[in-house]
């Protein structure tokens, strides 16, 4: 389960792949709903983290539009729940990640993104 | 006293491929519950396991820091492992989330400084050089445990990566054992990244003498 909480941490790792290699590229994905528990201290402790424009670009590329452009200075527990959906219950399971830079292909089957490297793209 | 996770889903046939738990696993869970207060009380938002193998040991974090408190992060080389991990999460009810990597290589870019709980079961068996790249290489069971001159050169790679991903109040635990000179991991670790560390439980398994060592910023 690819959640958009993992893909938002997620950069090509590519030998000298170092600019513009975040956030990956969704492609041929197949998404699945889970509901899972809300949580909000966690969710508040975990927005510093998040890269905005990355998410709200990566849940469009999914069909999910319901996070504003910018992220909100007033984080009530509506915004929460929609965050918390957006970033814990979307779960790709097939598909593949594209780098915007360098056009590495990342697959992600049965939930599990395959970010392994050959031997000569390793930095 | 925290149950150990269920593993009745995982097959004789998983563990032709992947890591079965055994006493090197059981003194890690046993150092995570021994700090389980401080570990609930450091409100962790991210935790990284590497080489989660079964999922045994972050299922066990996760029973201990809460399943929604906390995102679970677990890399391992081996996919077949990664599968394991994630099934023994499900059947534990802590959701943990696989990244099918080497160490934590396509995290570091967007975890600098992040990570709370750092845990590590290196393949720690002193084994020729040679061994370990090939073992690694392979994606294997063997890549698990070949550790290579003093069963350091998986872990070795991997410190430059706990001085990038550990949070300032972060805590890192790793599994060793006395041929891995631990007195010369402590020394390095605080000379080159002024990381602090513990012994925080020793026991004898068999021939192998364990240690689980903590670290944190000086």
């Amino acid at each position: 389960m690819v959640r958009l909480i993992t893909h938002n941490l997620l950069a090509c790792h590519v030998k000298g792949c170092t600019s513009n290699n975040f956030p990956l590229e969704f492609k041929d994905v197949q998404v699945v709903l889970r509901d899972s528990e809300f949580n909000p201290d966690f969710l508040r402790g975990f927005i510093p983290k998040i890269e905005w424009p990355a998410l709200t670009g990566a849940a469009r590329q999914l069909g999910d539009t319901s996070l504003p452009d910018q992220l909100p200075e007033m984080q009530d527990d509506d915004f929460l729940k929609v965050l918390h959906h957006v970033l814990l219950e979307i779960h790709v399971e097939e598909g593949t990640m594209i780098c915007p830079n360098c056009k590495h292909n990342y697959p992600i089957s049965n939930g599990i993104p395959n970010m392994l490297l050959a031997e000569h793209e390793i930095g | 006293m925290i149950p150990t996770p269920d593993l009745s889903h995982l097959r004789a046939e998983d563990y032709e491929h992947v890591y079965e738990p055994a006493e090197d696993t059981f003194i890690l869970l046993d150092a995570l519950e021994q700090d389980a207060d401080e570990l609930i009380s450091m409100k962790p938002r991210i935790s990284l396991e590497i080489g989660s193998g079964s999922g045994c040991v972050s299922s066990f974090l996760g029973s201990i820091t809460g399943s929604s408190a906390v995102l679970y992060l677990c890399t391992d080389i081996n996919p077949r492992a990664c599968r394991c991990s994630l099934s023994t999460g499900y059947q534990n009810k802590i959701p943990l989330q696989l990244v099918n990597t080497s160490l934590a290589n396509p995290l570091l870019a967007r975890l600098h400084k992040s990570v709370d709980i750092i845990v590590f079961n290196p393949p720690y068996v002193p084994t020729i050089r040679d061994e370990v790249s090939a073992a690694q290489l392979d994606r294997e069971i063997g890549g698990s445990w070949a550790g290579g001159e003093d069963g350091m050169q998986v872990t070795d790679t991997f410190f430059p990566q706990v001085d990038n991903l550990l949070a300032p109040h972060g805590r890192f635990y790793l599994v060793a054992v006395a041929q891995n000179n631990i007195p010369d991991i402590q020394r390095r670790m605080q000379e080159d990244y002024a990381l602090e560390s513990k012994v925080v439980l020793q026991r004898r398994a068999g021939r192998e003498h364990l240690s689980v060592l903590r670290f944190k910023r000086a």
